[in-house]
Order: C-alpha cells, then sequence, then structure tokens
C-alpha cells in the first residue's frame, strides 16, 4: 500500500504531500503522524501542501483531525503552501479549518513551529537570551 | 470530447473523476479558480454519491450558452434517496457525521445547481460552472 512519507528534522516532523490523496491514504497519513509523533516525541509537525490542487472537506477534516491529535500529543500542527485558488475555495466551501495553524511557506511554517515552541519553553531559554544581549 | 459518462463505484474513482474534470474543464480554457470550485464541488458530490449510494454515474458535458461555455455534471445514483432536501442543503446538517458542507457548500461553488431525489429510487444532482461566470 501507497504511504505519504514523514521526515523528521530535529523536534519536527515533516510531510509534503506531492499526489492527491485518496481517502485511505489520507486516513493512514493520520494514523502514521500520530504514532510518530507519538514515537519521536516531536514538538511540531509541519505539512506541506504546495502541490496540492484540491482541498475538499473530507481533506480538510483529515487536516483538521491532524491537528487536534496533535494538539492532545502536545505538539503543534502548521500546514503550509496552499494554492491561492485552494483558499478561496475553501472559505466559500464554508470551511474554516479551525485550529489548524497555517503558514504561507515552508520557510514561514519551520519559523512558525520554532517561535511556539520557543514560548513553550520562555522560562528556561530566558536567561541565555539575556547573555546574548549582553553580548551584542 | 463533449460528453462522457463515468462509473463511480470505489474510493479510487474519485481520483479518476477529479483528474477527468480537470481536462474538460482545461480543454475550454477554465481559469485555474473556476477550475477549482468546479473540481471541489464535484468531489464533494461524488463523495456524496459512494457514500450514501454506494456509486453511481457522472454525466460529463461541454455545454455552450450565448457566447460561453461551461462544464455541466450531472451526478446520477440508485440510492436511497433524501428525505428532506430543504434540510439536506442547510450548513452543517449531515446524517453521516460529517462537517455537513458537501451539498451546500457545492452548490457555493458553482453557477448553477438542481438537486431532485425520489426516496427509495434514487438522487440526481446537477451543476453547472461556466468557464469566465462568477
Amino acid at each position: 500500500m501507497d504511504r505519504i512519507p514523514i521526515l523528521k528534522m530535529g523536534q519536527f516532523l515533516l510531510v509534503t504531500i506531492q499526489v492527491d490523496l485518496y481517502d485511505r491514504l489520507a486516513l493512514s497519513l493520520e494514523s502514521d503522524l500520530i504514532n510518530m509523533v507519538s514515537h519521536t516525541e516531536a514538538k511540531g509537525v509541519l505539512i506541506d501542501i504546495s502541490a496540492v490542487s484540491i482541498v475538499d472537506s473530507f481533506m480538510g477534516r483529515i487536516l483538521g483531525n491532524i491537528a487536534s491529535m496533535t494538539k492532545i500529543m502536545d505538539a503543534e500542527t502548521v500546514v503550509v503552501g496552499m494554492q491561492p485558488a485552494v483558499a478561496i475555495t475553501l472559505v466559500e466551501l464554508g470551511l474554516t479549518l479551525s485550529g489548524v495553524h497555517t503558514a504561507l511557506n515552508v520557510e514561514k511554517g519551520m519559523e512558525l513551529l520554532q517561535k511556539r515552541i520557543g514560548d513553550d519553553q520562555a522560562g528556561s531559554n530566558q536567561t541565555e537570551e539575556e547573555e546574548d544581549d549582553r553580548n551584542d | 470530447m463533449t460528453k462522457e459518462s463515468m462509473q463511480i463505484t470505489k474510493e479510487q474513482d474519485v481520483i479518476l473523476f477529479r483528474n477527468r474534470v480537470k481536462e474538460f474543464a482545461t480543454k475550454i480554457g477554465m481559469s485555474i479558480l473556476n477550475q477549482t470550485k468546479l473540481i471541489t464541488a464535484a468531489s464533494e458530490l461524488v463523495r456524496n454519491m459512494l457514500k450514501y449510494a454506494n456509486g453511481g454515474t457522472v454525466l460529463l458535458e461541454v455545454i455552450s450558452k450565448e457566447r460561453t461555455t461551461g462544464i455541466k455534471l450531472t451526478f446520477s445514483d440508485k440510492g436511497p434517496g433524501i428525505a428532506d432536501i430543504k434540510q439536506a442543503m442547510q450548513d452543517g446538517f449531515s446524517t453521516g457525521k460529517s462537517l455537513g458542507l458537501g451539498l451546500p457548500g457545492a452548490k457555493r461553488l458553482v453557477n448553477e445547481f438542481d438537486i431532485k431525489s425520489e426516496l427509495g429510487k434514487g438522487t440526481t444532482v446537477t451543476i453547472i460552472r461556466w468557464k469566465n461566470g462568477i
């Protein structure tokens, strides 16, 4: 059976969806991701959908589910690279993707994840930042 | 290639069908945005057909009106039918634990939308997206 590859990069998991997903593939991605979050103790999941030409309500629900599931596993999900036509269509369809963080591209998505994780660990990082300031 | 009928019986047919709709829309020069709206609406309807009626038939047609062309899709199934179409057309209503966006969402994405259903006989949904229609 086909699988969407999931890459681990530091504290994050990266997924690039390069094909239009049929339902079973989307569902297996959902469960694979949750298992990977558990095994790798990842703090963030980045899903790149720049090659996806259609997001219907089923696909939207899968993205929402992934975000909710990772959330209760203490990881953030950010969806990046949505094509403009897909964004317009989603709004008219009435799909809000609530609970899903989005960013324009992979780079901005990584920044967002790093910032959110940084905020969580703000207490422990504070002293380092202060030292950096002194060095400047 | 102005008219074609496709049988939809399994999940994998959805992708094939969407690709076929895209070929039709590309052929008449439909913009990417209108293509995306049409294919998304078609995806919702074909999914409904599989879920509630175990599949059915879709007729794809290139049609013309005045000086414009468009794509007309007719989804026919022999499923249980819809008891209350008015209710089914409301946002958020679903008998299948989904988001309830399929029918009303698809309607918003196309220029013309028609639904006929008879209990025990089946449902027919017809949508039209004009090439340059808003």
